[in-house]
């Protein structure tokens, strides 16, 4: 048999995806309208981040004109169970709140109503009645004895602890000549696809059967899921992706929790029911990579071997384990040696619950955070004992003579040349001219540093490789899994045309050009003859578990399955040829739309007469040839099985290598990093379309620069959500993007026969750890912590601990210090007033000066002994809500000092906060009052509009005291309104 | 002056990529929720609908901008442009062949308000520096691309070759 | 994500506005470019019975210089504006400003006096205005008032603007001879919302020493601020003097904190950015001189 030639395979060939895109004519799915009588859904979400409901009232918003109906956990419940973990912790996971609200963000209710206007107005309407609980966000605080606890059934908010080892880590430990370690804190951040997550959900009768189609990625081992919590068998729920996907990197996989909840919504309310979500929803709750805190230990000898590694994986699940996490933290696990020959290993995963939105699969998946604390321990190693980053990185890297190389944690590398990767990149980065300008800047006494990350790029995941987290009992109580089938359906109809089935529901990465690339160089035709469906309807497409989009696993396994589909088509091409044109089937080839024999072109027929054939005269047919052409393969790599009884599992087939390498410029005076130079050297084996290989590499390296330079999802240290717009969310646009020098080196995959690897995670893995190695070589500290934004750098170039804005901090010593949070509002002044400490301190305390003096106040109403309760209206502007307030005064000490406790809620959000008030007495016979408050602010107004919290929250507070002073002087005062600003115009905060 | 009453459904007319149309819309109706589902007209997409992603972005009244935060009622009259009123036929504008060229679009979600600022970028500004082309990118979000291949494109179709 | 109902009413003239802000009062919100309305609507944090839409009110549009002062029409676009000679000629800091508010598909439709009535504290327009001692032209029924803008910006989103005017105009002073006007800001991403803007006003007479100054700050405080700078007539325009009147103002902010910046931060981009800028303002007026 001859090889087919190569044509298309690894040409740039322009996509084919394109011209519907462009033209406005591509469908996603909020252009469909696959049923007819669609209602339109909108979900209230919890406001506060641990809250406990007493009580929800439906029935204002069920009677509001337009709404179809409302649910709620009770009903929901009545037809689902929960969604099943590989974690077995008593932490139920229900895609709606169940009794508590654990996040914000949360669903709460549902209501589906004639358009989506209508249905945001009657959420309005739904009246809940929470009672606030505290909150934990910090991942080593939730592990505490004193934290608050989110599943009273579990007991703790450790879901899960497990440790490996692999090798010998205590001898390479105990012998070592010097240990480095590096702490890892690493943040909360998503790639925000441009589109968001939307569905439309169809129940219907006869038979029961739930149809929802969305822009879901997979993986559809989750379809198993959902029917598990939706108590069906799976020929049940028929999911259909829409043809085009908006961008996922990962982030659509977590739509699944929405797919039963509105599946069960459409049943509960008797219509379809469309669900789009918005983009606020988006960002306070849908997913994002997990953040993590721990550390990594590395044992070195003096010449820079790293003989030993440690790791503590701290990994904040959010709220819930909801599948497939903890699969993040497994991800690399089989790899944590990255691209070094290190073999004794030592890992802790501890998976802690919090009260942030569950965390899911995200570009890079596990891998940022896994290179963040190896890089950082080889950069701080290499200046510990010395070396040259490069150097020990030389020392330490896998050699081209190892491969294929099965890791300490059992990965299969199936080949590699890390060396030379590691060459290149200092070939084009230029490394020595760039280590003589950093003397130079420094010379200069600017801070110019270099850094480097390198590492492997795992892709194709082997299924199997999540329950890891499950123990080797419970995985043999569980029965063995493994594997990752990959499948591809090829057929040619009664005209001849050419059909490929990927089921790998893309979001942009071009799978239909490249399955048409392969396909028409096996069957020596041209891309544009061949039309590829990539998404799924599990009803009547060929798909298993591993199907969908994710693992960077279509050039690593899918593509095997159309290669080997499209092998058997061209063999039967081959035969039925072969018989026409009388030769063996090992002569004919299939070039240029033409079966041929090879030597002998003009002994051809054209492919399309071939194939017609087997439908218009399957008589006429070589013995033992089928009918029809329709050849579907259903694969997995055969390298992927099950976890040993060591803990060890090949979790991937292929693995690139990313080599990163970045110098930057920092301005000491505003922290503004300029990248000088970034390099980053790739191996993605053959590249089948270096135009889409290029597209992966710029992308990932955007997220990884998001990432290490902007992107965070902010709480406050109680669990309110702070940046819900993009306005707070920062993506990085066009002019942050540095310039990106790529290289490349090649080492064919041996695992299939396109010699390719998996890919596009790639520098959104390595950017990250990249550009703090090179920010802590500039400022010459190991304190830096993502995402690297103007302030936090300052703040590190000039050693000081960052604080995000509110943060508590000591100031000069005027006003008594009221302890804030971390996020929360802080302030203080001093207002001078013209009646004596007593007559203030009456005031403060009457309940008529109060509702005179407190904003927008409609009503106080004395409630006990120093407790009010108030109806207030506070607006800025024309932002306007009301609240409903408690305040109550504790700590008296007539008449020097007291202390103010308040919190509000109403329709926009809530707060909480606390104020110390001192009088003293001046000389002239009046009162010297300084102040100091501490306030959090949730709901709404904190996740929208939190640029603005902070001065209103002074300006409130400075109308309290300019109303008390009126109260005091009322003539002296009776001036026009910006009074207040000379007030307190200086010397308060 | 012209009044609606809030719950009052009102005809809006108005011409779209050549053709006058009309739908009906309450004034609160977001003139991207207008063109997509009054109009059907899909192209145009929304990522954000707070003004900051550029998805939505098409031309009205020969400039381009954000049609999210802009009301139907208000756009009684106006002229519009939309993704859809760029190609003729088959044949695509230089500009959309050249993001086909230069790979400038992964998902394709944000390239529909991507391709109207640039094709009103560069009625004004037909020989823009790099510089110049990221700055007037700088409104839009795209997750995919990194921007690199978009720059390049609009590159290319101002100065060709490039 | 969508607004609550909101009835509609589009002004054919300045009288029907205002007439309808009579009427409606705080129930009514102003709608020119909507670019900060627009989002605030949509994230229903904003709530009117009435939107009240003055697009196509004729004559808000113009841009005049007589006696001094360059009055630009409410509905005056940004990029309009920027494009304008008038404004390019007249009113440079403006000129200087523009170019940082928002992006190319905000500034096609964003006006300079919606920017003015939204009174964002980081934002560029308002920040001009106040540096260069412009005013703010109100209509309400049967009068009309002209206030300056130091008084105008009272906080956070917060003007003097009453429940029933209409901002019909915005009202620049002219250049002034011997000065340099320059503009500079620092922000986490390019076009956003900046963390500190720098707006000076720079006279340098003859001799090389400092005439009249007007130093202006936006984004630090709740709303654009000038920095008084009286004191520092008479001496020496050179880079030490732009640094003591950069550590003063520094000295003298009460910063704001935002998820951006703290405090700390802010004060000292008042000090670098303000030194910076300064410096390059005398060293231009020095040459010029
Ligand atoms: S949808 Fe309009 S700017 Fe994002
Ligand atoms: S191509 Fe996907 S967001 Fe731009």
């Amino acid at each position: 048999m001859t090889e087919p030639a190569r044509k298309w395979i690894g040409a740039a060939v322009p996509r084919m995806e394109d011209a519907a895109l462009l033209t406005g004519n591509a469908r996603f799915i909020d252009d469909l309208e696959p049923v007819a009588g669609i209602r339109h859904a909108a979900i209230l979400r919890a406001s506060h981040p641990h809250a406990r409901i007493r009580r929800i009232d439906l029935e204002k918003a069920r009677a509001h004109p337009g709404v179809i109906g409302v649910v709620a956990a009770a009903e929901v419940t009545a037809l689902i169970g929960p969604i099943p973990s590989a974690v077995r912790a008593a932490m139920a996971y229900y895609p709606i709140a169940v009794d508590k609200v654990r996040y914000v963000g949360e669903p709460v209710a549902v209501v589906v109503a004639i358009d989506r206007y209508v249905a945001e107005d009657a959420l309005e309407l739904i009246e809940v009645d929470y009672e606030p609980l505290s909150a934990v966000v910090d991942p080593e605080a939730a592990a505490g004895a004193d934290a608050a606890l989110l599943h009273e059934a579990h007991k703790s908010n450790l879901a899960q602890s497990r440790t490996f080892h692999y090798g010998d880590p205590d001898g390479a430990f105990a012998a070592a000549d010097a240990v480095f370690k590096a702490h890892c804190r690493y943040p909360r951040y998503s790639s925000t696809p441009m589109e968001t997550y939307g569905l439309v959900a169809h129940f219907e009768r006869a038979p029961d059967r739930y149809t929802v189609w969305s822009n879901f990625q997979g993986p559809f081992i989750l379809h198993a899921l959902m029917c598990g919590s939706l108590k069906i068998q799976g020929n049940r729920l028929r999911l259909i992706t829409a043809p085009h996907s908006g961008g996922s990197f990962g982030i659509k996989q977590a739509l699944y929790p929405y797919i039963v909840l509105m599946a069960a919504v459409s049943r509960l309310v008797g219509a379809p029911v469309k669900w789009i979500e918005d983009r606020l929803e988006h960002l306070m709750g849908s997913s994002a990579a997990a953040d993590r805190a721990g550390s990594v230990e590395g044992a070195f000898t003096r010449d820079g071997i790293l003989t030993g590694l440690r790791f503590h994986n701290l990994v904040n699940v959010g709220a819930y384990v909801r599948a497939p996490e903890p699969a993040s933290v497994y991800r690399m696990h089989a790899s944590s040696n990255g691209c070094y020959k290190v073999r004794n290993i030592f890992i802790q995963n501890d998976l802690v619950v919090t009260n942030k939105c569950p965390v899911g699969l995200n570009r890079g998946y596990g891998g940022p955070q896994f290179y963040f604390a190896l890089e950082r321990l080889m950069e701080i190693a290499a200046r510990g004992l010395g070396l040259d980053i490069v150097e020990i990185r030389r020392r330490n890297m896998l050699e081209k003579s190892q491969f294929p190389y099965i890791s300490p944690g059992g990965s299969h590398y199936d080949s590699g040349d890390y060396l030379a990767g590691l060459d290149e990149t200092l070939r084009l980065a230029d490394y020595e001219a760039l280590k003589r300008r950093r003397d130079e800047a420094r010379a200069a006494g600017r801070l110019y540093g270099i850094g480097i990350a390198a590492g492997i790029e795992p892709s194709g995941s082997n299924m199997a490789y999540v329950t890891l987290a499950q123990t080797v009992e419970e995985r043999a109580k569980a029965g063995a899994k493994s594997g990752a089938l990959g499948v591809a359906t090829i057929s040619i109809d009664p005209s001849g045309a050419v059909t490929v089935r990927t089921a790998s529901t893309p979001a942009g990465q071009g799978h239909q050009t490249v399955a048409a690339q392969v396909v028409a160089d096996a069957l020596g035709l041209r891309p544009q003859d061949i039309t590829v469906v990539s998404e799924i309807d599990t009803l009547t497409s060929a798909w298993s578990l591993a199907s969908g989009n994710y693992a960077n696993r279509f050039a690593s396994i899918v593509i095997t399955a159309i290669s080997q589909a499209a092998e058997r088509v061209a063999d039967k091409l081959k035969a039925i040829a072969a018989d026409e044109l009388e030769v063996a089937p090992e002569d004919v080839e299939l070039a240029d739309g033409t079966a041929r024999v090879v030597g002998v072109p003009e002994k051809a027929m054209p492919v399309r007469r071939v194939a017609t054939s087997t439908h218009w005269n399957p008589a006429g047919l070589p013995q033992g040839i089928a009918p029809g052409i329709y050849e579907s393969v259903v694969m997995s790599p055969e390298m992927l099985g099950s976890p040993d009884e060591e803990d060890r599992v090949a979790s991937s087939v292929t693995y690139g290598y990313v080599c990163d390498l970045v110098a930057i410029d920092i301005d000491p005076a505003t922290g503004r990093v300029t990248v000088d130079k970034y390099v980053s050297v790739h191996d993605v084996g053959n590249e089948l379309n270096p135009l889409i290989v290029a597209g992966q590499v710029h992308g990932g390296f955007a997220h990884g620069i998001g990432g290490a330079m902007l992107e965070e999802l902010v709480y406050d240290a109680d669990g309110n959500f702070q940046s819900g717009t993009f306005a707070d969310y920062l993506c990085p646009t066009a002019p942050e993007l540095p310039k990106l020098t790529v290289g490349r080196v090649r080492t064919p995959s041996p695992t299939n026969p396109l010699g390719s690897k998996g890919m596009g995670d790639g520098s959104s893995m390595l950017t990250p750890a990249a550009l703090a190695n090179a920010v802590a070589d500039a400022v010459g500290s190991d304190e830096v912590e993502l995402p690297l934004t103007l302030n936090r750098v300052w703040d590190i170039a000039h050693g000081r601990r960052h604080e995000r804005a509110g943060a508590p901090r000591a100031r000069i010593g005027a006003g008594p210090q009221a302890a804030a949070k971390p996020g929360g509002l802080v302030g203080e002044g001093t207002v001078e007033l013209a009646a004596p400490p007593a007559q203030v301190w009456a005031l403060l305390l009457d309940p008529k000066t109060l509702a005179s003096i407190v904003p927008g106040c409609e009503r106080l109403d004395l409630v006990g002994p120093d407790r009010f309760v108030a109806a207030v209206t506070i607006g800025v502007a024309a932002i306007k809500g009301s609240y409903q307030a408690e305040i109550a005064i504790a700590d008296k000490r007539e008449p020097a000092s007291m202390r103010m406790i308040g919190k509000a809620a109403g329709a926009l959000g809530h707060g909480a906060g606390e104020g110390r008030v001192r009088l003293e007495p001046t000389a002239t016979g009046g009162t010297r009052l300084s102040y100091s408050y501490s306030a959090n602010v949730g709901g709404k107004v904190a996740a929208v509009g939190q640029r603005m919290l902070g001065t209103v929250a002074r300006v409130l507070i400075a109308q309290f005291f300019k109303g008390l002073e009126r109260r005091i002087e009322p003539e002296a005062t009776a001036e026009k309104r910006s009074m207040w600003r000379r007030l307190f115009g200086g010397g308060d905060a | 002056m012209i009044r609606v009453k809030p719950d009052e459904r009102v005809r809006v007319s108005l011409v779209v990529n050549g053709r006058w149309l009309f739908g009906h819309a309450e004034p609160r109706m977001l003139l991207s929720d207008f063109l997509r589902h009054e109009l059907k007209l899909f192209g145009t997409h929304v990522g954000c609908e707070h003004g900051v992603c550029g998805a939505c972005t098409v031309e009205i009244d020969g400039r381009a901008t954000r049609s999210c935060l802009r009301y139907a009622v208000q756009c009684d009259g106006a002229t519009i442009r939309t993704v859809e009123g760029l190609a003729v036929g088959d044949t695509l504008t230089p500009l959309q062949a050249a993001f086909n060229r230069h790979h400038a679009l992964q998902c394709g979600f944000c390239t529909a308000g991507i391709l109207m600022s640039t094709t009103a970028f560069l009625a004004e500004n037909p020989k823009p520096t790099e510089a110049e082309v990221r700055d007037m990118l700088s409104g839009h979000i795209c997750r995919c691309t990194g921007y690199e291949q978009i720059v390049s494109a609009i590159m290319d179709v101002a100065h060709g070759g490039g | 994500m969508k607004p609550v109902a909101f009835g509609y009413a589009r002004a054919e003239t300045v009288e029907e506005a205002i007439d309808l802000l009579a009427e409606e009062g705080r129930e009514a919100s102003v709608i020119a470019g909507g670019l900060s309305l627009g989002a605030m609507l949509n994230m229903r944090l904003v709530r009117p019975r009435i939107v009240l839409d003055i697009n196509r009110v004729p004559g808000l549009d113009t841009i005049v210089a007589a006696n001094g002062v360059v009055t630009t029409g409410a509905l005056v676009r940004q990029v309009d504006a920027f494009r304008d000679p008038t404004i390019a000629s007249h009113v440079p800091l403006l000129a200087h400003a523009l170019p940082h508010v928002g992006h190319y598909q905000t500034r096609s439709r964003g006006t300079l006096g919606g920017s003015v009535a939204h009174a964002d504290p980081s934002a560029e327009i308002p920040l001009a205005l106040v540096t260069l001692g412009g005013a703010v032209v109100l209509r309400a029924k049967g009068r009309t008032r002209r206030v300056p803008a130091a008084d105008f910006f009272l906080g956070v989103l917060t003007t003097a603007r009453e429940e029933n005017e209409l901002l019909v105009a915005l009202e620049w002073p002219t250049r002034r001879p011997r000065t340099v006007y320059a503009f500079d800001e620092i922000a986490q991403r390019h076009g956003d919302f900046a963390i500190a803007a720098v707006a000076v006003a720079a006279e340098v007479v003859p001799d090389g020493t400092l005439g009249h100054l007007a130093l202006g700050l936006g984004g630090i405080e709740d709303r654009p601020i000038r920095i008084e700078t009286a004191g520092y007539a008479g001496r020496r325009a050179d880079a030490s003097l732009a640094e003591a009147i950069a550590e003063d103002a520094a000295s003298r902010v009460v910063p704001i904190v935002d998820l951006q910046a703290n405090a700390d931060y802010r004060r000292q981009l008042v000090r670098v950015l303000g030194r910076r800028v300064l410096a390059a303002a005398f060293e231009d007026a020095v040459r010029g001189a």
